[in-house]
């Protein structure tokens, strides 16, 4: 045995761990200084620092009593529940008849759709807010729930009809043959087989609203109807050095569940999204 | 022989059902009859007044008699209904055709001496034969009206003049231009300079931001997978945390911590002598600001992404490898990078697709600010999409935002499509020759 040897390779190893150590205070530096700034006792930007003199919760107080973040995290919550709902119902469905029919249109559908999704959202947001308004949907969240919907369906359909056409055809020709209706199939074959990819398309368009900035700033014209999104985006512009501490308490009370729900669910987001990149 | 399908066919030609009765499907003769009845009184009349409406977009301006606003034409919901009368139109002129080829049908079945079916046969077949339609219908309905109608929309605009300050409805009408817009766009000095100068940050933007956290990722993918390092789920989960939070909270923390006047970084740097960094106030520092916070938010992305593949390579490969004698960079490059980017490429192409139309990243950080005195409505880190977010919200230069908006789907059509090309999906299709 020779102890150089050893030696090196010990040293290499300690110094490979202690280089990923200094990556990961980077990587996770700003999420311990926001949860760190959101328990400071001062409101400023200036005054905050990483290690609290003391520990206060008064800003997680105010953030519910003094302005309405509980209500756009409800407003939130419940357009992203409906958006998921809604988007995994229609985008199975639209994939359903795309892979296991073959009809006249069907090809032309399939290219429409990946023309659509290559549009910026920009181009219809003037003719989009004309139709709400139009049909008294401007400033609801049925209207943004719908355009949400709208949007998931051409990039869902085509990621689920891939997942689709990759089940054996036996299958459902075989439950066919056995007397089960198109619709049977649908929920008693097709679906349990593909509950990854579902799981994939419900997670993104549930997170999907948490996120979106520009359609919700577009429908959700009065205060009490916006969405976290824009709410804590004003509260970082327009008072960034006076409320600094509760917006990110605020930023907390977001990132800890999303954060949390992402982890869990991940390796559903990173098949799904080599599901509709690579597999060549 | 009596030549049944032609009679048919001419006489559903004529108007609607009619073949159908000579064939003696009454019931069914007699709803096309219905359908097209209800269509004269009802549609028709609406229809030819708002395409009408959408070839002039009106010529009534608003006007004021004795102090009072007289409501003239609205150009621009002139325009959303006479798009959604061409598509009405369309449609029933689909539902024409398919009449006349019924009867047609019907018409050779009984040349071969075969009895039409009856209703209720008929309405059998149909749903047997519907069923992909009727499943498709809902997302269609929903798609036509909240993205193509608009998209529509979108794009005739640029063919328009619709923009702030003379030409804004209700107060003022709104003309067709053809392509003076598009010959604007290069030939008014300030928009092209505008344009130009965006387009190539986006450019730089969209590539230099995705290749570096792809390798990035890359490189912490092949280190933490390497042999050396221990509690490989603990690492990937500590580095996978930047892209779990949701976007908007990260980068809007980031604006917080590069604040040139407050923020924690220039507080660090002033307190171990060095100077304060203008982050977000000097043309290049905010650039370079723009591709460190990507950098920080998309690398454990691809991380995530070149581990799956890394775990899915041989070990054996590299067993044969070192037997040969290779060593660490040469297994590296021989084996690891080859496989990588055969299975990551698309995904490469896909980041800077994103990042080409990363709206939230560029305004929520900076606003496409610092400001561009030369640009119009547009500042040092505007990407095409921002500006074209305040063409259109602040500006209201509908128009000109029409037209950059074309030149990007333009752009980001090419790089799906090439996208698309290497899925699954697509290849099942054939439509790649």
């Amino acid at each position: 045995m020779n102890t150089p040897g050893i030696i090196k390779r010990y040293a290499t190893k300690v110094l490979i761990h202690i280089f990923l150590i200094i990556c990961a205070v980077f990587s996770i530096y700003p999420i311990i200084w926001i949860v760190m700034s959101s328990l400071n006792p001062g409101n400023a930007l200036y005054s905050s620092t990483l290690i609290p003199k003391n520990i206060t919760i008064s800003h997680y107080v105010e953030l519910f009593t003094e302005t309405d973040f509980g209500l756009w995290y409800m407003n939130t919550l419940k357009i992203a529940f409906f958006t998921m709902v809604l988007s995994v119902v229609f985008v199975v469905i639209t994939a359903y008849a795309l892979s296991q029919f073959r009809f006249r249109g069907r090809k032309l559908t399939l290219m429409t759709m990946l023309v659509l999704q290559a549009f910026p959202s920009f181009m219809s947001m003037i003719a989009v807010y004309l139709l709400l308004l139009q049909i008294g949907m401007l400033d609801t969240h049925l209207g943004l729930i719908i355009v949400y919907t709208a949007g998931a369906i051409p990039y869902g359909a085509w990621l689920v009809k891939g997942y689709f056409d990759s089940i054996p055809r036996s299958l459902p020709e075989a439950a066919k043959i056995d007397g089960a209706t198109n619709m049977k199939v649908f929920v008693k074959v097709m679906m349990p087989l593909s509950t990854p990819i579902i799981t994939f398309i419900a997670l993104t368009n549930f997170m999907a609203p948490w996120m979106d900035f520009i359609l919700a700033r577009l429908v959700l014209r009065t205060a009490s109807k916006k969405t976290l999104a824009i709410g804590l985006f004003e509260m970082v512009r327009d008072r960034a050095n006076t409320e600094f501490t509760m917006f990110a308490a605020g930023a907390v009370m977001v990132a800890i569940p999303i954060t949390v729900l992402f982890v869990i669910l991940q390796r559903y987001v990173i098949q799904g999204i080599a599901e509709g990149a690579c597999k060549t | 022989m009596v030549r049944y399908s032609a009679k048919a066919g001419v006489l559903s030609a004529i108007f609607m059902g009619l073949g159908q009765l000579y064939n003696r499907q009454v019931v069914k003769g007699i709803l096309f009859l219905l359908a097209e009845i209800l269509y004269i009184i009802f549609i028709l009349p609406y229809n030819i007044e708002s395409i009408r409406g959408l070839i002039t977009l009106g010529d009534k301006p608003q006007e004021i008699v004795d102090g009072k606003i007289i409501q003239g034409d609205h150009s621009i919901f002139l325009m959303v209904f006479g798009i959604i009368s061409v598509i009405v139109l369309l449609l029933f002129i689909v539902f024409y055709l398919l009449n006349i080829r019924d009867a047609i049908a019907v018409g050779k079945q009984r040349e071969h001496g075969r009895v039409p079916a009856g209703f209720i046969n008929s309405l059998k077949t149909a749903s047997e034969k519907g069923f992909p339609y009727l499943f498709l219908s809902p997302a269609v309905i929903l798609i036509l009206f909240i993205t193509v109608v608009p998209l529509i929309f979108g794009i005739l605009i640029a063919f328009t003049n619709y923009s702030s300050p003379d030409h804004l409805p209700p107060r003022n009408l709104v003309d067709w231009v053809g392509f003076d817009n598009f010959i604007n766009l290069f030939k008014l000095s300030t928009f092209s300079r505008t344009f130009f100068g965006v387009a190539l940050w986006t450019v730089v933007w969209a590539v230099v931001s995705s290749v570096t956290a792809f390798f990035t990722g890359m490189f912490f993918a092949v280190l933490i997978n390497s042999k050396g390092v221990a509690v490989k789920k603990f690492w990937r989960t500590i580095f996978i945390l930047p892209w779990a939070m949701p976007g908007f909270i990260s980068i809007l923390i980031m604006r917080n911590m590069f604040n040139g006047q407050f923020g924690p970084i220039n507080k660090y740097l002033q307190a171990i002598g060095l100077g304060a960094v203008p982050w977000l106030a000097d043309k290049t520092w905010a650039k370079i600001t723009c591709l460190l916070v990507n950098l920080w938010l998309a690398f454990p992305y691809y991380m995530a992404m070149i581990s799956g593949v890394l775990t899915s390579i041989s070990n054996e490969l590299y067993e044969a490898a070192s037997i040969e004698g290779a060593n660490a960079v040469k297994q590296f490059t021989k084996i690891t990078l080859p496989i990588v980017m055969y299975s990551t490429a698309p995904l490469l192409i896909m980041g800077i697709a994103h990042n080409f139309n990363n709206f939230n990243l560029i305004y929520l950080l900076t606003m496409g600010n610092p400001t561009n005195t030369s640009y119009s409505y547009a500042g040092h880190t505007d990407i095409l999409l921002s500006w074209l977010y305040k063409l259109t919200l602040d500006q209201s230069q509908f128009h000109m935002a029409s037209v950059v908006s074309i030149i990007i789907f333009v752009i980001v059509a090419v790089m799906s499509v090439i996208n698309f090309s290497y899925t699954k999906s697509f290849r099942e299709e054939d439509m790649v020759q």
